[in-house]
Formats: C-alpha cells, structure tokens, sequence
C-alpha cells in the first residue's frame, strides 16, 4: 500500500478496485480524525457539543436517504416520517416494556427497517416521479398516523423518554451522549461503505444506472428496490431513535414535510451517491440556520434589521435560506460538497503544479 | 343519514373540485410542455392571493385593477422563475429538477410569511350580495362566482389548446421537441411561456381561494392536493387534470361525510385523497387518460 496515489490508474486487481482506503495515507487521516473528534468534549462547550451530536443523527439519517436515492436512484419525500417511526418505536418500547434505552436504538432501527421493507414493496414497482409523489403521500399518511395514534405517540402532548444507560453510566450530558453518537457514527458508515464494496452495493448502482440492463444481467429489481429501501429506513430509524434519546422528548410536529425536504437538501448538498458526503449535507444542513442567526444577530440593531425586521422573523429566513441552499447548489454544484472537496484535495495534491 | 348535508357537501366538492381542476390544469400544462413536476404549483396560488390582496387592501385599488396587476406580475414572475432557475436544469436528471422546484416552494412560503405574517387575512368585500339560494340550499355568491370562473378558464385553455398559434406550438413540443424545433417552433420561449400561464392561472386561483377562506399560507396546501388529482387523470392529460380535480373534491368531502356520520376520526377530509393516490399509483399509474410510458433499451 503506497502513500500517495499515483498518476493514472494503478488498481490491478479486483481487491485494489474495491478497497476503502485507497492509500496509507488516507487510513492514518481517518484514525487522526477520529482521534481528534474523540478529544472534542475535552475543548469544545455544551453549544458546540449538541450542534455535533446533531450532525451525527441526522448524518445516520442522511446516509440512509443517500442509499436509496444516490445509490438506488430512487426518490423518497418521504424520510423524515420514517426518522420519526425510529423515535417513536424507541420511545415506546423504553416505556412499554422497560427495554433498556441502549438496546431501544438497535431494535428501533429494525423495526423500522420492517416497516419500511412493507413500504418498499408496493414501491418496488414506481420509480422516479411517480415514486416521489407515493412517498410524498406515505408521508402524510405517517403524519396524520402520528397524530392520531395516541396509544403509540402520546399524540399531541408527545412522548417523554429517557437517557441511555451503560453499567450504571448515564449518557445523560452532551459529553457523554456525544460519544455514544460517534460511536453509531462510526459503524454505519463503515457499514455504508461496506456495503458499496459488496455485490449488493453494485447491485444497487446498477438500478439507479440503468435499470433495465440492470434486469437484463439477473438483477431482481423488485428485491433490490425493496431492499435498498429497507436500509434506508434503518438509517433513519437509528438516527430518529438518537434523536429521541438525545432530546428525551418526542413532538408529533417535528417529522413534517419540511423535514423531509431538509433531508432531501442534506444528500442533495452533500454530493448524491458519496457516503462521506451525506455527512457533509447534514453539517451544512445544520450550520446554515447558525449561521442566519449569526449573520441576524450581526445585524441586530442597524438600519436593515429594523426595516426588515430581522429578529423576530428569523424561524422564515432560515427557512428561506435553506429553499435557496437547495436551489444554489443544484444550479451551480449540482455534484455537491463531495466533489468540492475532492477538488481541493486534488489542487493540494499537485501543488504547486496543479496544471 | 342527513340528506341536506350529504347535497352541502357534495355541492362544496364539486366547487372546490373545480378549483383544483383548475389548478391541476396549470400543473400538467408545465408538466406536457417541459417535463417538469412542479412542486410549488401552491406556492404559485400563495404568490398570486397575496400580491391581489396587498394591491386591493395596501393601494386601495378597485378590484379588476388589482386583479389584473395581478395577471402581469404573476405572467413576470413565472417567466422569471423559469429562466432563472429552471432553464440551468434542462437535461439534468429528475431528482434535480424536483428537488428544484420543492426549494422554490420552501423559499416563497417562507418569504410569504415573512412580508405578509402567519395569519389569514381577508380579501376586503367584492359582492354586495353575500348569499343566494339554488335549489334550496344557501350558496355563497363567491363560490357560484369561483364556480363560473373555473369554468371560464378551462374553456380558456381549451380554446388556446384547439385554435390558438401559441396553443398549437405548445402542443407540438408537448409531441416532439425535436419535430416541433425543426418546423420553427422556439422551444425555450414555450418552456417560458408555459411557466407563465400556468403562475397566471394559479393565481386566479389562488386569488378565487383568498377571497373565499381568506389569504394565507394554508393555499400553499392546494399545490399538494393536485398530486391525487393529476395522478388520477394522468399526468400529461389536461381533460383528466379537470376530471381528477373534481373528483377528487367530491372524494374529501364525501370521506368528511362519511367521517362525520359513522366514522368520526376526524381528518378525513385531508388524508381520504392520499390514500386514493396510493391506490391508484398501485393499480393504475398511469392515470385515466394518461399515455402509458413504453421504454425501450
């Protein structure tokens, strides 16, 4: 294994094509990163802390999303209410029958992941639009589910949780709760890319390529769509049961179409079909409001805030400002922050002789 | 069984039914001429009621006046939504373009609330005469005018579509782009064009609605019911938008009824036409009158 990548195409064998790291290099970053987001809760403050942990549910749920529909090619508006489903299974199951909290998450990602395969099956047959429109009215179906469902939500006054517990450890502060995020982190993006390394994971790119020549080498469509289907809402099953866990309370509001729009925007933002990607979307996903308050607490005070009244329509600009990200970036970066970034590294590469 | 209800109800879905038909109208018209789902078709409704409402209300104009300010800045701002944002996007592949459209409709919802604020506000008094009686039920006046404005615009577009020159290009590039280009027709001017009627005729629209029920974010909603609507008629059919659009207010009112008598869950009558859509993309996904995609390799 070399340090660098060299010039041209070197990967000779089928193991050198299918490795995740590519160089020597690229695994020592890894392990530096993760060493250095080990040390976080050491510098950073409780703010700093939630906004990571943050990106880390969402990133899990983002990655699913990415799954279906950068690697499958198949559209879903639907995503936040399974991210919901996830919350609400891991919540209830904590209440219901006493399951411990850390036991709660995986088992939510599975249930999930059964609902979601029952979804997917009559989908299997729908693709592009008429997929998306499906999912978009599965995605009011689940709302109104939520709202109605008071045995299983708690509908509208919500569901009350509690914090995971390890051997009489709580992970009931942002230190704590940050790593156990870190650590799902971790091992489903390592599974993600696993997966794309696997004959499912080709399988998979090869329905979003070109689905009929996909069925024309043996690829069974209806499975791989219901399949990928499936992971995607284990994803978010895990993700929105951190979710749960995290925040200890579960609103039937928070999972509308806006957040699945939101999603949509993180894989969109992120790069579709890259896996560090979606990772990427989601922290730009949830930098940019931040960042409107920011640029609206600079302003507060001066002339423009008062004409436009900047402070206490803050919730719409944010709202704006993700609509316009979403657009921006389709027009000008449609392959999203993933390829930015291996621009970058491609310029610090080669420099000074990056031409 | 309470008969005078069931007739109220059914009357309110075919009034309403007709609105969506209308505004299923301006969808497939984008959808035939440039391939595009346009997910903030509310949003278009939404623009249009409030900039009627702020002409009539903040300038104090008479109403053809804001209405028709109305028609022009609408026809601008369709033209310029596709030239800006859309035009970038040709040949990219569909989740692009939706995921387009679904930012547009974040961005002025948002910007709607921002200008106008969260409540409904009402259209200041058109009619002098608030109710008359049809066949012994008390009828709005707005509704039997929104009634006859629906109608208006469907013989509109079917005139446009049957003996218009413009009507005819557009058809001809909804056919073939490649054969419509060759025989001199501009196609990026009836992508443009396209867009432009359609705003104008979801504002109508949504100005019918705000005068109705009052402005706010809630029209944004009607963008969002004509996806039962067109799917039932099929997406590149604009007879089958109308159809589906009627049928699929008489659907919710008809669940509300049924709701309301023996049911009582409450809600039906915003669920009842998702539901339908499920089955439907089941069943028959292409629609009543829908051509029916072949593909080949």
């Amino acid at each position: 294994m070399t340090a660098l990548t060299p010039c041209g195409d070197w990967r000779a064998s089928y193991a050198a094509d299918t490795t995740i790291f590519p160089t020597r290099n690229s695994r020592i970053a890894l392990l530096v990163g993760l060493a250095l987001l080990c040390c976080a809760p050491l510098v950073f403050g409780r703010y700093e802390l939630s906004l990571l942990i943050n990106i880390g549910f969402l990133g899990i749920a983002a990655l699913g999303l990415n799954i279906l529909v950068g690697f499958t090619g198949q559209i879903s508006i639907g995503h936040a209410a399974f991210f919901g489903l996830g919350a609400f299974v891991s919540a209830y199951l904590h209440e219901r029958y006493h399951v411990p909290v850390l036991l709660c998450i995986p088992i939510a990602g599975l249930v999930t992941a059964v609902i979601g395969l029952v979804f997917g099956a009559p989908a299997a047959r729908l693709k592009g639009l008429y997929l998306a429109i499906a999912t978009l009215a599965a995605q009011f179906i689940l709302e109104d589910f939520f709202a109605r469902a008071q045995w299983f939500t708690g509908g509208v006054a919500g569901r009350m949780t509690e914090s995971p517990v390890l051997f009489g450890l709580a992970f009931d502060r942002d230190e704590s709760y940050f790593y156990l995020t870190l650590a799902y982190v971790v091992v489903m993006f390592l599974g993600a890319a696993n997966l794309m390394r696997s004959r499912d994971g080709r399988a998979l790119v090869a329905v979003r390529d070109h689905y009929l020549s996909a069925e024309m080498m043996g690829i069974n469509l209806a499975y791989y769509r219901t399949l990928s289907f499936g992971i995607a809402s284990l994803y978010a099953g895990i993700g929105g049961a951190l979710y749960a866990h995290y925040l200890l309370f579960v609103s039937v509001e928070a999972f509308n179409i806006l957040f699945s729009i939101q999603f949509l925007g993180m894989v969109i933002i992120g790069g579709l079909g890259s896996v560090m990607g979606s990772l990427m979307g989601a922290a730009f996903m949830v930098m940019l409001p931040e960042v409107t308050q920011w640029g609206a607490d600079l302003l507060a005070g001066s002339a423009i805030d008062r004409a436009l009244k900047l402070g206490a329509s803050i919730s719409f600009l944010r709202e704006m400002v993700v609509g316009a990200a979403i657009i921006l970036f389709l027009i000008f970066e449609p392959d999203g922050l993933a390829r930015r970034w291996r621009l970058i590294k491609a310029y610090w590469k080669l420099y000074p002789y990056s031409h | 069984m309470d008969t005078a209800l069931l007739l109220q109800l059914t009357l309110n879905g075919l009034i309403v039914g007709a609105l969506y038909g209308v505004v299923a109208m301006s969808f497939v018209l984008i959808y035939k001429a440039s391939q595009v789902v346009n997910f903030a078709q509310g949003e278009f409704l939404l623009v249009g009621a409030w900039v009627c409402w702020w002409f009539l209300t903040e300038w104090q104009l008479p109403f053809y006046a804001g209405f028709l300010f109305t028609l022009v800045f609408m026809m601008l701002f369709g033209l310029v939504l596709q030239v800006v944002v859309l035009r970038p996007l040709i040949g990219e592949p569909v989740i692009s373009v939706i995921m387009a459209t679904i930012g547009l409709g974040i961005f002025f919802q948002a910007l709607m609330k921002w200008i106008f604020g969260v409540f409904a506000k009402p259209f200041p008094p058109i009619f002098a005469m608030e109710q008359v009686r049809v066949l012994g039920l008390e009828v709005q006046t707005v509704y039997l005018a929104s009634l006859g404005v629906s109608l208006l615009i469907m013989a509109g577009f079917g005139w446009f579509f049957k003996a218009s020159k413009h009507g005819l290009a557009m058809r001809a590039t909804a056919f073939d782009q490649q054969v419509a280009q060759s025989l001199g027709v501009s196609v990026p001017k009836v992508f443009a064009m396209s867009w432009a009627i359609s705003a104008v005729v979801s504002a109508v629209a949504g100005v019918v609605v705000g005068v109705v029920n009052g402005v706010s974010s809630a029209l944004s909603f009607y963008g969002i019911k004509v996806f039962p609507a067109v799917i039932l008629g099929g997406l590149d059919s604009i007879l089958g938008a109308v159809l589906g659009g009627v049928i699929v207010g008489l659907l919710e009112n008809w669940a509300h009824y049924i709701d309301s008598q023996w049911l009582n869950w409450g809600n039906m009558f915003q669920i009842a036409p998702f539901y339908a859509l499920v089955l439907i993309l089941l069943i028959k996904p292409y629609g009543l009158f829908g051509t029916k995609n072949i593909e080949r390799v």
